[in-house]
C-alpha cells in the first residue's frame, strides 16, 4: 500500500493521544499552523483506556478558545482510526487539508505577511 | 480548598486591551488544585492572549510567572524584581492573591483573571462542590457532619422545608438537599433523635456579618 497525502502535513507522534495537551493545540496555532488535528485511536480502544477521550475533550476546549477570539473552531479537529487503517489515515489527511485550504490562512499569518510587506 | 473559575477569555481580552506587556501571575495552592490557575493554566492563559492579540494584528509581550502562593507576602515579595515594567498584571489566584499583590505594588495595575466561587473540593476529576461557608462557628458535629449552613440554599439549622422533594432541592434539580442527607443519615443510625433538640439562633456576627475578620495567633507573631 504506497498511498500518498498533502505534503503540507507535518506529522508528530506521541504514545498516545492522551499525552496531547490543549496548550500543544495552542502553541502549534500561536506559532503559525493553519489547522491541527489530533488522529487519535478508536474509541474504545485506547490502550491506555482513556486517552483518545481526553484528547477529544481538550481538542473541543481549543475549539471553544478559537470560537471566543473570533478565529474558525474547524482549524481544529480531532479523528479516530487505528493503526491498521492507513488509507483512512490518508484519506483524513486529504479532507482536513481541503478544509484548512479552504478556511484560507491562518489569520496569524494573514498578520505578520501585512507586516513584512509594510 | 478554594475553588474558582477562569474568567471568560473576552473578559480577560478586554482587561489588557490597550497593554502591551503583561506578566500573568498564577499560584501553586488552591487555584493549582482546581486546576483554574497553576503553571499549566497560566501558559494556557498566555497562549489564548497571544494567538487573540495576533489574530487582531496587535502583538502582545507577556510574561508569566507562577509562585508558591500569592496569599503569601514572603512569595509576593519574589515578584519585586521587574513588577513595574509591565503595563499590567493578570493574576490567577483566587481573589486574595490580586489583593496581595496590589496591596505590595500600589504603582502596579492588577488584574483578577478568575471568578473565586467557593470553599470546597473535588467530588470527581473536573467536578467540585461547595462544602463550607466560613460562617466561622462550625456546627457540623450537629449533623454527622454535613454542614447545613453552606449545603441548605436557606441555611436552616431545621430542616427540611417544603421546597425538598425527593431528596433535591427546589432551588435546582442539580442541587441535593442537605436535610434530606442529615434526616436519612440520622435515621440510618438510629440518632434521629438528635434532630429534636432545639438549636438557638445562629450568631452571624462570627461570619462576614461582622464584617471583614481578622485571626491572630499570639503564640505565631514574633
Amino acid at each position: 500500500m504506497r498511498l500518498s497525502y498533502p505534503p503540507e502535513i507535518k506529522v508528530i507522534q506521541v504514545p498516545c493521544t492522551g499525552r496531547v495537551d490543549i496548550i500543544h493545540l495552542l502553541n502549534a496555532l500561536e506559532n503559525g499552523a493553519d489547522g491541527v488535528y489530533v488522529a487519535g485511536c478508536l474509541e474504545g480502544e485506547c490502550h491506555y483506556r482513556t486517552g483518545n477521550l481526553k484528547a477529544r475533550k481538550r481538542v473541543a476546549y481549543v475549539q471553544k478558545v478559537l470560537a471566543e477570539i473570533g478565529m474558525e473552531p474547524d482549524r481544529v479537529a480531532m479523528f479516530n482510526l487505528s493503526s491498521a487503517q492507513g488509507k483512512r489515515f490518508a484519506e483524513i489527511a486529504d479532507e482536513i487539508t481541503a478544509r484548512i485550504v479552504a478556511l484560507g490562512p491562518s489569520p496569524v499569518n494573514k498578520r505578520s505577511k501585512t507586516h513584512a510587506t509594510v | 480548598m478554594i475553588v474558582a473559575d477562569r474568567k471568560s477569555l473576552e473578559e480577560i481580552l478586554a482587561m489588557v486591551q490597550e497593554k502591551h506587556k503583561i506578566l500573568i501571575v498564577g499560584c501553586r495552592g488552591c487555584v493549582t488544585v482546581c486546576n483554574v490557575g497553576g503553571e499549566k493554566e497560566v501558559e494556557i492563559l498566555e497562549a489564548s492572549i497571544n494567538l487573540a492579540r495576533k489574530t487582531s494584528d496587535q502583538p502582545i509581550e507577556i510574561e508569566t510567572v507562577t509562585i508558591e502562593r500569592q496569599c503569601d507576602n514572603e512569595y509576593v515579595a519574589q515578584l519585586k524584581e521587574g513588577i513595574n515594567t509591565y503595563d499590567a498584571v493578570v493574576s490567577l489566584a483566587c481573589g486574595v492573591g490580586p489583593q496581595f499583590l496590589s496591596e505590595a505594588y500600589p504603582d502596579q495595575l492588577f488584574f483578577p483573571g478568575v471568578n473565586t466561587t467557593f470553599f470546597g473540593g473535588a467530588v470527581s476529576h473536573g467536578v467540585w462542590e461547595e462544602r463550607c461557608q466560613g460562617c466561622g462557628t462550625c456546627i457540623i458535629h450537629h449533623f454527622d457532619g454535613l454542614c447545613p449552613v453552606a449545603r441548605c440554599a436557606k441555611s436552616l439549622l431545621h430542616g427540611p422545608c417544603g421546597g425538598s422533594s425527593d431528596g433535591l432541592c427546589e432551588v435546582s434539580k442539580e442541587t441535593l438537599c442537605i436535610w434530606d442527607m442529615i434526616v436519612k443519615k440520622k435515621m440510618e443510625q438510629g440518632r434521629l433523635n438528635d434532630l429534636l433538640t432545639v438549636m438557638e439562633a445562629k450568631d452571624w456576627r462570627s461570619a462576614r456579618d461582622g464584617g471583614p475578620r481578622r485571626s491572630i495567633r499570639e503564640e505565631l507573631i514574633p
